[in-house]
């Protein structure tokens, strides 16, 4: 376990480097700059703000102030760690720079304040996938063949097809200003928690719905669990002890890039809902060409995909001891 | 334990994590909670900084107006001048040296006196280059300000001694300016003119050095001097004010807290007002508008802005006037503004938008446009038949075809709607085919600023009333040219309207100049705009203007709806 671990970590640093020297190069690669607007700036001002943060050096010197391990700013040397108050600047001492367009933010900040919202959100919704996809995908293969099958089937089909927007919308219209129970939009009580967990949930609720039942098909069809029926245990033990174990599998595997993503927001459904979450800088921070934003939220998409497929990966071998950390490592 | 036992563990603890998921959750929201502001509004998107020197958007002028307060405050109803940080002012017979005299109970909101010294300092940051601040231009109608704005730093203090700006006593400031300048007075309640407060900002620039600018607006660190204050702010949430006791005139601030809401989608700021959460939006879902205008608190007046096509003069065919002109006639723009836009946009054949006070606003020339439909008709027949004619003698017909054209707009609906309507337009009466390019915004703007397009989409915001604010951005030097069109005369008469005295005799070459630009045509003008607003019945004070401009110290409530 432990060498697994370890080895984990090493591949992360590679992978953490390589998707910031890419995405580095890639984002200034693109037209159109950071100070750009309709009404166009004075060059002497757009002169400025360049050499404000530094867009007026080689891309090379950018990337290594940037990264951290030599500082050429006004107020820095050369070498950093030369004047012993920090041993590394910028990214190697967690600080992610300014936003270009959020001027009176650093990213870090912006971070800080949007990432909770949009995992308290991810965490009711991924409450609603669960609770709302194992019950019904469990029923639908218990009942496999019958009128509840086809019907849970259809929905789950329904809530993968059915865009958010159309989803949230029409909540809206009923719960809002149908019934009048809920509030339009907003962020702070468990009100406004509901739609919008509810809207992005549902789609993951019907993914775990159809992985379960198909799972779960798959299993009960295995020898272990008809010698488990034979040797005369009661239906639900079989399925509760020995089916539902090994068909949550799959599951488990899907959950954990589908929690990455569920964490880190959703463009739309924070628009609809107004949510100060962070999903709204991975679309806006590249259409703003806020370089330094746009860093931060793959930097942090990039550590929680990689930490959910670790634990994801340890997970499996508690669930189906045939797979080893070694060959998941 | 028995392995039975274990397995039973296992799925009560899977289950288990739930519970503690769903109550982190919960807390974490529970943190954010703030009960609303006595009045919310909302506001687009996120604002860019509280710094009201280095901004340039309407949603950052109104947060700047709410918080700072500069020499003059705009009437909410006809935006003349009203007395602010100055309690009065006498402009010289010359029109050159405006003296303003400060009030004497002007202050910060740490109960800080605001003096003369405070504007000097404010003004010489807004000009110095390292300030990065879009509009310092505007100040350099100050004598000596734009050979200030240009110095390096060695050259720095000489050149600020130049400038014609003085403090003679801490309740006097004396303004000299280069040449007249029309709307200076109305430059004063503009936001890079508002004061910022010294020792604040010198005080972050010199323990934050990164990070100052983050430092010095945050809640708790920002002093300001409008009539309210900002206690709490949420990056892409809200901006939470309250009443500013130290503020000069805070008997007559009416509301005690505003909420301005960063709220992007237009559907969502519908919903909440509709439900009582917001209680005002500034833009409606453009479907909707035709429901919208019969409610009694929908206000749309017209906007000081244009609508308008920019024509890339340096690509054949588009470099032949008789081209562009065929293409600007063609268009019916009543329908345009009646069928597709719907809100009561004005059809403009000017560059300049309508609501300009004393200014002789030239227009294209084109066919009368009747009040009727029969009218209209004609109209557009006889100027379709003109633009056919325009095209034959540019050298196009059955044996020469029109080559294709292809329009460059940025991302939206709207935006795509009015390219397909030119579209078929051109196609219909001129036999041009048309293509339509999009492109995000960023993409698009360096498109048009290294024209690369034939026809871009294109809109011009007035900053203040005044036909200059359009006209000068097509001077040839202008970077917001962006059409490769240059023309010494239309330059010529922009700079003489900049120095001439005399009022009248200013706008008459302004319009002249406009008439230039209306007959080269680098611009196909197609409608004006305007302000949507759907405002709390109850709401005092709140007034539509032409500049979408709300000082929301006058904002109060009423007993009874408008």
């Amino acid at each position: 376990m432990t060498l697994f671990l370890l080895r984990r970590a090493g591949w992360f640093l590679v992978t953490l480097w390589l998707v910031v020297s890419v995405s580095f190069v890639l984002m200034r690669a693109v037209r159109g700059g950071p100070f750009s607007s309709e009404r166009a700036l004075h060059p002497a001002v757009e002169q400025s703000l360049r050499a404000r943060y530094h867009l007026d050096w080689p891309l090379w010197k950018q990337y290594l102030q940037y990264v951290g391990p030599l500082d050429w700013s006004a107020e820095g040397h050369a070498l950093v760690g030369g004047d012993g108050t920090r041993p590394f600047g910028g990214l190697l001492a967690l600080d992610l720079g300014p936003s270009f367009k959020y001027r009176d933010f650093t990213v870090g900040e912006i971070l800080a304040q949007s990432l909770p919202v949009s995992a308290a959100l991810g965490a009711l919704a991924l409450v609603w996938a669960l609770a709302l996809g194992l019950p019904c995908g469990i029923l639908a293969a218990v009942r496999r063949g019958t009128r509840l099958d086809l019907a849970l089937r259809l929905g789950a089909t329904l809530g993968i097809a059915l865009p958010n927007f159309v989803v949230a919308g029409l909540l809206v219209l009923v719960f809002v200003f149908g019934l009048g129970w809920l509030p339009p939009a907003g962020w702070g009580d468990l009100q406004h928690f509901l739609l919008p967990s509810f809207v992005l949930g549902l789609p993951f609720a019907a993914y775990v719905a159809r992985l379960t039942r198909a799972g779960l098909l798959e299993v009960l069809n295995q020898d272990y669990v008809r010698t488990a029926r034979a040797k005369g245990l009661p239906p639900r033990l079989v399925l509760v002890r020995h089916a539902l174990r090994a068909a949550l599998l799959p599951v488990v595997t899907y959950l954990g890039p589908a929690t990455a993503g569920i964490l880190t927001g959703s463009l739309v459904v924070e628009k609809i809902f107004a949510i100060p979450g962070v999903g709204t800088h991975f679309v806006n921070s590249a259409l703003n060409r806020d370089y330094p934003l746009a860093m931060g939220v793959t930097l942090v998409y990039t550590v929680l995909v990689y930490a959910l497929n670790t634990l994801v990966d340890a997970a499996a071998t508690l669930l189906d001891p045939r797979i080893r950390l070694e060959e998941a490592g | 334990m028995t392995a039975a036992w274990r397995a039973r563990l296992r799925n009560v603890l899977a289950l288990a994590l739930l519970v503690p998921l769903a109550a982190l959750a919960l807390a974490l929201a529970r943190r954010a909670r703030l009960p609303r502001a006595e009045f919310v509004y909302s506001n687009g998107s996120e604002v860019t900084t509280l710094d009201p020197a280095t901004v340039s958007g309407q949603a950052e002028g109104r947060v700047a107006m709410a918080l700072f307060e500069g020499l003059t405050v705009k009437h909410p109803q006809t935006l003349a001048p009203l007395p602010g940080v100055a309690e009065r002012w006498e402009v010289a017979p010359d029109g050159l040296t405006t003296t303003f005299h400060l009030r004497a109970d002007a202050r910060w909101s740490n109960g800080e006196r605001l003096t003369a010294e405070d504007f000097l300092f404010s003004w010489r940051r807004l000009l110095e280059p390292e300030t990065a601040a879009p509009f310092a231009y505007q100040l350099w109608c100050v004598r000596g300000a734009e050979a200030f704005g240009r110095s390096t730093p060695e050259e720095r203090e000489a050149r600020w001694r130049a400038v014609g700006l003085a403090a003679p006593d801490a309740r006097t400031l004396v303004v000299e300016l280069a040449r007249p300048t029309a709307y200076f007075l109305a430059l004063t309640s503009f936001h890079p003119l508002f004061p910022v407060h010294r020792r604040s900002l010198e005080e972050a620039q010199r323990r934050f050095p990164g990070r100052w600018q983050s430092e010095w607006v945050r809640p708790g660190h920002l002093v300001s001097n409008g009539p309210f204050k900002l206690v709490e702010r949420r990056v892409n949430d809200r901006l939470r004010l309250v009443r500013n006791p130290e503020y000069w005139d805070v008997a007559s601030v009416a509301l005690r807290s505003l909420d301005i809401l960063a709220l992007e989608h237009i559907g969502t700021g519908l919903n909440l007002y509709l439900a009582g959460e917001v209680d005002w939006i500034d833009r409606v879902p453009a479907a909707l508008v035709p429901q919208l205008r019969r409610r009694a608190d929908f206000q749309a007046a017209p906007y000081l802005a244009s609508y308008f096509y920019r024509v890339n003069v340096t690509r054949p065919p588009l470099d032949d006037v008789r081209v562009r002109r065929a293409l600007a006639l063609a268009v019916d723009r009543p329908t345009l503004c009646a069928a597709i836009l719907q809100k009561g946009e004005p059809p403009s054949w000017s560059l300049t938008p309508p609501g300009l006070a004393g200014y002789p606003r030239p227009e294209m020339r084109h066919a009368p446009q009747g009040a009727d439909e029969a009218a209209h008709a004609a109209a557009l027949a006889a100027d379709r038949a003109e633009a056919r004619a325009l095209l034959a003698a540019a050298g196009y017909g059955p044996a020469r075809p029109f080559p294709p054209l292809e329009i460059l707009f940025n991302t939206s609906e709207t935006h795509r709607d009015v390219a397909e309507v030119l579209a078929a337009d051109w196609s219909a009466a001129l036999g041009i085919e048309v293509k339509l390019l999009n492109q995000e915004w960023k993409s698009f703007l360096d498109s048009q600023t290294n024209l690369r397009y034939d026809l871009s989409r294109s809109s011009w915001i007035g900053d203040y009333p005044d036909p200059n604010t359009f006209l000068e951005a097509f001077t040839s030097r202008s970077e917001n040219n962006r059409t490769g069109w240059s023309s010494t005369r239309y330059d010529a008469l922009v700079a003489a309207a900049a120095r001439e005295v005399d009022a009248e005799r200013r706008l008459a070459l302004l319009a002249e100049a406009e008439a230039l630009l209306l007959e080269e045509l680098p611009i196909l003008p197609l409608f004006g705009y305007v302000s949507q607003n759907l405002v709390h019945p109850r709401l005092g004070g709140f007034h539509p203007n032409v500049l979408d401009e709300h000082p929301p110290k006058f904002w109060h409530w009423q007993e009874r709806a408008r």
